[in-house]
């Protein structure tokens, strides 16, 4: 061992300055690229950059497509019994409680628009002399939260096919009397579970649930289930919608 | 010979385990800071995570980066699920883990006396990086469950549907965050580890064995703690 060179504290740190050195530089150039990137991701600058939202966006696209192969057609989202029906049932839009619009029932007219071969409006009573369904199942948010309602109505597979829509089109289209609008894929729209509903906890569609229309689909998020539907269309042109727009992502899917 | 003293390096990280652990950093920072955003949009509890801490600008932008950055953490965790498992290093180095010696170490750390050994891990570390991998492996089954309860029904039902997912996720988060915390701590109060978690190797100078420190001058642990 080569003792005579450890005299000293100073003697040994002088002779592996050249050593610690290079450790101490290794060390703050790593540290400071990884702060760096901590930076980078702290704020919320990032999301308003250009680059990334675009690949964000690119990426939500491709959420997409893995969300329509994990669709399974026949899955069936999990029905509960009446008793465990959310009371009360929150009322969600993207405007207050005091906005809901007031659709005149017996004016009403369901307009079918698109690749549809009859386009004949529909009226209320119309829709209503329909054989009708009924589920119990969890409706969720995509802001977290979640509720169990029970709604009735129209299978849409059996309205679809009673139109005439070509159900090889990949969008159903939705226009609403709120002004919300929003679309689903023809996959989710043939779902035994997804129906035009016209009742909520057996009666008529209250205003703030969506009187006199709205789409009931128990496999894809809340605001996939457009409320006082006045329209729909089937089209192959990407029709996206109100939330959708603006960077919600499109599938939204459970 | 112009050395004068010889430095040994313990060789303590792969580079593929140095890369898997960065690249872990960055995408469980990123799932964090958007999923408290997330959070904040229908909150579980009474508090909110302050707006400034959270990643996204508001619900859809926090919730792009959770589901763009998901894909990074499954593909990276996976990697190193198997890397770990085919490999034998998780059970080279996280295990055995007793009870005996990790209630010895424990104590040892409540009262700042134990020692870290760079190579191998005490028995509270062995704990604590096996709860780490558990609390990632709930996070992202808790998390698919919440993402997708229809089509993932079976794993939903096991953690008892939709809202107990969602609190299975929350809860294994704050974990994992009390895990971090301490993790984060305890690399700042030893920087060799930090460093080697960049270098792969601790470099050490007392390569002297015990027997010879009676005649030779060892450097003082000021000096060693410049390392």
């Amino acid at each position: 061992m080569k003792k005579s060179s450890l005299g000293s504290n100073r003697e040994w740190l002088d002779a592996n300055r050249k050593e610690i050195v290079q450790i101490e530089r290794r060390f703050f150039l790593k540290g400071a690229f990884s702060m760096g990137a901590l930076a980078l991701l702290s704020g919320c600058d990032l999301t308003n950059n250009e680059i990334t939202q675009r690949i964000l966006n690119g990426v939500s696209r491709l959420n997409d497509d893995m969300q329509a192969k994990l669709f399974d057609p026949s899955r069936l989202a999990q029905e509960y019994p009446d008793s465990m029906v959310t009371k009360p049932f929150p009322f969600n839009a993207y405007y207050d409680r005091s906005k809901v619009p007031a659709v005149d029932a017996a004016s009403y007219q369901l307009e079918l628009l698109g690749l549809i071969r009859e386009k004949k409006p529909w009226t209320l009573k119309e829709l209503a002399a329909l054989p009708q369904t009924s589920q119990v199942t969890r409706h969720i948010c995509v802001e977290g939260w979640s509720a169990i309602g029970k709604w009735g109505g129209v299978r849409f597979s059996d309205f679809l096919q009673r139109v005439g829509a070509d159900t090889r089109a990949k969008f159903i289209g939705f226009k609403c009397a709120d002004d919300y609008y929003t679309s689903i894929d023809m996959a989710t729209a043939l779902h035994p579970q997804t129906l035009l509903a016209l009742t909520f906890a057996d009666k008529t569609l209250p205003a703030e649930y969506g009187f006199p229309l709205r789409l009931r689909v128990p496999t894809k998020l809340g605001f996939k289930n457009p409320k006082h539907i006045t329209a729909i269309y089937v089209t192959n042109v990407y029709p996206g919608g109100y939330w959708e727009d603006q960077g919600y992502n499109w599938f939204s899917g459970c | 010979m112009s050395h004068t003293i010889k430095s040994k390096s313990v060789y303590t990280h792969p580079l593929l385990v140095r890369l898997l652990h960065w690249t872990n950093a960055l995408a469980i920072l990123v799932m964090v800071l958007s999923g408290w955003r997330i959070y904040n949009a229908s909150p579980l509890f009474d508090f909110s995570f302050p707006r400034w801490l959270t990643l996204g600008g508001w619900l859809a932008g926090a919730l792009q980066w959770h589901f763009a950055m998901m894909w990074l953490l499954i593909i990276n965790n996976s990697v190193y699920l198997a890397y770990g498992v085919v490999t034998g290093h998780f059970r080279k180095k996280f295990f055995p883990v007793s009870k005996s010696q990790l209630r010895t170490d424990l104590k040892q750390a409540l009262t700042c006396k134990l020692r870290h050994m760079p190579g191998a891990y005490n028995a509270l570390q062995r704990s604590l990086y096996i709860s780490a991998v558990f609390l990632i492996i709930v996070l992202v089954v808790s998390g698919l469950s919440t993402w997708k309860p229809v089509q993932l029904h079976g794993l939903a039902w096991f953690l008892g549907d939709y809202e107990g997912a969602r609190l299975v996720h929350f809860f294994a988060m704050a974990l994992l965050m009390f895990f971090v915390a301490i993790h984060v701590a305890m690399a700042l109060l030893v920087p060799k580890t930090l460093l080697s978690m960049f270098t792969g190797k601790v470099v050490t100078v007392a390569t002297t064995p015990p027997l010879q420190l009676t005649y030779v001058e060892i450097p003082s642990t000021e000096a060693g703690d410049a390392l």
